[in-house]
């Protein structure tokens, strides 16, 4: 099972505190995990599914499921590219090839460096400023491709894969 | 400072009305999450900081309010100036002084940076007058922008919990459901089910222990219209929710928001701790011995539990698989107790119809569909932005009028509506009045309010493709038709918008799709071919062009299209150049450009960004060996 290191799992004692220790309460819990480590690592899952004696296979079908979660290391960045109908007809895709050609990797993904994973979202629901492109917190309406790199915080016509 | 009687009530508002009345001048910056992306809590904060620097008169009290969405956000940051109802589009903080200075100093308009009017090239001093405005008719969203969200003496101050008051204290539970059986309000969600006949049903249900749920899991992509109202007036929502559980006896309330949507989140916690401490949640609201109390759950990003029964599980901690329907969420809900489950923009209308009367609300609308519906319009149209209407209201009013017409006049297409379990209304249909029963006659649906403005530059194939792989990602995998069935429809479009597809696919695909509708355990399977048969049956001859001439006739695919500029209109402007993203467009300043189609992706960036049209797409299969033979 322990296919992630092994994580310091001092916040998960706070989190748990704060929600009754039943099954109704796992996604919230899963939630403040994800917050505090970014991802759910294997061993904090194991944790959690014994606090809210919830079987294993249950945590994990939860964390699964749901699009909010994920069970790998998300770099320090995440880089969201909305894909709903409307930035979809305004050209989100041509978004994708470019973070695509500039991190060498795709939506999913994460830089070999750890400084970015990139991530497609269903609609962030800013459709009047399609296409929007998120960089942390920051939201880019009106994306265009050949702002990427701005909108990364790389210099202009800088590509990584030359670095 | 809890409230315990009708009459403290009463005078808290008028404290609260007395206070904002004492701001003579108020400024509204809007702060929702548009306008937030275009720039505009720097904007905010210039104002606070201008007020402060210019010290203007002692007795012109200065107010800067952070409000929700404005629904114009296209042309954000968004400031009005009140009283008089400037609106300022736009605005970057460098136009903050002068805006203090000339229209909140000496009432004069700064003619810059108002909004002018495509049609007439004239420019529009008055919020009210803008047509995107002039032409709505809001009753879900009757607060947004123009009160600060996190501020609940504002919301009382215009009106806000006085729907609560009087069915609280004027009301029987069985009235309050007869006033909104009344109204004739059908959920806003999309399926249409008539509220008052829920909470009815509920209510008679067996059971000791009864929830509210306001389903604020808003995921049809381009719908965004429960987003605005939970971030710009959140108490509209509470205050419905709140009316609901007395309706129908319940005690224990949950939103369930998207986890998308973190600004809805921080704004209904807010005024949920806020309605608490005035005592309009929790034990013994207002002194009237009832109680009710309610929390936030966030969603987990999977937009099958937007769907009841699946949402439901969800706040449960479970999987959010649906279950089948002949068991009815108002008898065996959540944790199986008799529940009522609406969408936000119901809930907020709730409110108004408790304030103002059943008769008052049905005055507008249509037949069976009565009061206002919210939109999100977006897409290719001039105006995007949120617009509540009345039902009824056609479409080519709401584009035209409203949207002001197609984005860089280009021919209008489709509207697309509904989201994924909607479809695709053609230009035939432009006069169509929208409600329930209309768009579902159209192959079409209501939706959540998603209208979505296609053009001539968008292919229908590759539409009706979009929500498919939409649909595979996001189908729970519970029930074989739409797990496996989406899949297999998948893998066909994906063969015709590359050129691969075969003579009997469409058959196929509408076999299929029958299949599908047929043998679906809930509405995301079921509706799952919407978008396949509406643009079937509208625009199949672009699917024939497809399949037979593996041609796209809107240039969008990428497989079956290349771009080439025309020699005779070329400028050399350079535009294009700089648009595309793999250099591929070469030449010299002010000299004829050419476009190396071994570089080429077929993005369409240079075809956009050109200015003199001289930039146009071919099929691809029309002429292979040309291609082939151009080399450099």
């Amino acid at each position: 099972m322990n296919v992630q290191p092994c994580v310091e799992t001092g916040a998960l004692t706070e989190i748990l505190v704060r929600y009754p220790a039943e099954e109704p309460s796992l996604i919230q819990v899963l939630q403040d995990v994800h917050r505090a480590y970014h991802y759910l690592p294997c061993d904090v899952l194991l944790k959690v599914s014994e606090a809210l004696s919830v079987p294993p296979a249950k945590v994990f079908s939860v964390a699964t499921f749901y699009r909010a979660f994920s069970l790998t290391p998300q770099g320090r960045t995440v880089v969201r590219v909305c894909t709903g109908t409307a930035c979809h007809i305004r050209g989100s895709s041509q978004l994708i090839d470019e973070l695509q050609r500039r991190l060498q990797v795709g939506p999913g993904g994460t830089t070999a460096d750890m400084a970015f994973t990139i991530k497609t979202v269903n609609c962030v629901g800013a459709c009047a400023m399609a296409p929007v492109l998120i960089v942390g917190e920051q939201y880019n309406g009106k994306a265009k491709p050949a702002k990427v790199a701005k909108y990364l915080g790389l210099g202009e016509g800088e590509r990584r894969d030359e670095d | 400072m809890r409230i315990s009687t009708r009459p403290q009530f009463e005078e808290h508002r008028r404290q609260a009305a007395a206070r904002n009345a004492g701001h003579r001048k108020e400024v509204l910056v809007c702060c929702g999450t548009g306008c937030l992306a275009n720039g505009s809590r720097a904007v905010a904060e210039a104002f606070a900081t201008e007020f402060a620097r210019q010290g203007l008169a002692a007795d012109v009290t200065l107010f800067t309010k952070k409000t929700g969405c404005h629904g114009f956000c296209e042309r954000g940051p968004l400031v009005v100036v009140q009283p008089r109802g400037i609106l300022y589009i736009q605005v970057k903080p460098r136009d903050v002084a002068e805006i203090v200075e000339r229209t909140v100093g000496k009432d004069e308009v700064v003619t810059r940076l108002l909004y002018k009017n495509p049609a007439d090239k004239q420019k529009v001093q008055h919020y009210g007058e803008v047509p995107f405005y002039k032409n709505q008719t809001r009753v879900a969203m009757r607060n947004i922008g123009k009160l600060d969200p996190t501020d609940i003496d504002d919301a009382i101050a215009h009106g806000a919990y006085d729907g609560l008051v009087k069915a609280l204290f004027e009301m029987t539970p069985e009235q309050v459901i007869a006033e909104v059986e009344a109204s004739g309000l059908r959920g806003r969600g999309g399926a249409g089910f008539p509220t008052g006949r829920k909470w009815r049903a509920c209510r008679e249900a067996k059971g000791d222990r009864r929830f509210v749920i306001c389903n604020g899991d808003e995921g049809d992509p381009g719908a965004f219209k429960d987003r605005s109202i939970m971030e710009g007036d959140p108490h509209s929502v509470l205050e419905g929710i709140v009316i609901g559980a007395y309706g129908v006896g319940a005690h224990e309330g949950f939103i369930y928001v998207r986890d998308e949507y973190p600004l809805a989140v921080v704004n209904l916690t807010i005024a949920i701790g806020q309605a608490r401490q005035l005592g309009l949640l929790g034990e013994n609201i207002l002194g009237t011995g009832f109680s009710f109390d309610l929390r936030i759950s966030r969603g987990g990003g999977a937009f099958v539990c937007g769907e009841s029964s699946a949402l439901m599980r969800s706040l449960e901690g479970k999987v959010g698989e649906p279950r089948a329907k002949y068991v009815h969420a108002t008898e065996r809900g959540l944790f199986d107790c008799p529940t009522v489950l609406n969408n936000v923009e119901t809930w907020s209308d709730v409110g108004a119809i408790l304030q103002h009367g059943a008769a008052w609300f049905a005055l507008v609308g249509t037949d069976r569909s009565k009061g206002t519906k919210a939109f999100s319009l977006v897409g290719k149209v001039k105006n995007t932005g949120l617009i509540e209407l009345p039902m009824g209201t056609t479409l080519r009013r709401i584009i035209y009028d409203i949207g002001g017409g197609m984005l860089e006049d280009r021919p209008f297409k489709a509207v697309q509506t509904g989201g994924p379990s909607g479809g695709c209304v053609p230009e035939s249909l432009l006069d169509l009045p929208v409600d329930y029963e209309k768009l579902t006659q159209a192959g079409s649906m209501m939706g959540s309010g998603g209208m979505i403005v296609m053009d001539d530059r968008t292919c229908m194939v590759d539409v009706a493709r979009y929500f498919l792989q939409f649909l595979t990602e996001e189908s729970c995998g519970k029930c074989t038709p739409c797990r496996e069935g989406l899949k297999q429809m998948l893998a066909m479009y994906e063969n015709l918008v590359a050129g691969r597809g075969k003579p009997g696919d469409i058959e196929r695909i509408e076999a299929l799709s029958e299949g599908m509708q047929l043998g679906s355990l809930c509405e995301l399977g079921k509706s799952a071919p919407n978008p396949v048969l509406s643009t079937l049956r509208y625009f199949r001859d672009e699917y024939v062009a497809h399949v037979e001439d593996k041609r796209c006739p809107a240039g969008m695919c990428r497989d079956l299209t290349g771009y080439e500029i025309v020699a005779e209109l070329c400028n050399g402007c350079h535009a294009c150049t700089l648009a595309c993203p793999t250099d591929a467009v070469t030449g010299d300043r002010k000299k004829l450009h050419t476009i190396r189609q071994e570089a080429c992706i077929s993005c369409g960036a240079c075809f956009d960004a050109c200015p003199t049209e001289a930039i146009r797409f071919f099929a691809k299969a029309e002429r292979a060996p040309a291609v082939a033979g151009a080399g450099a």
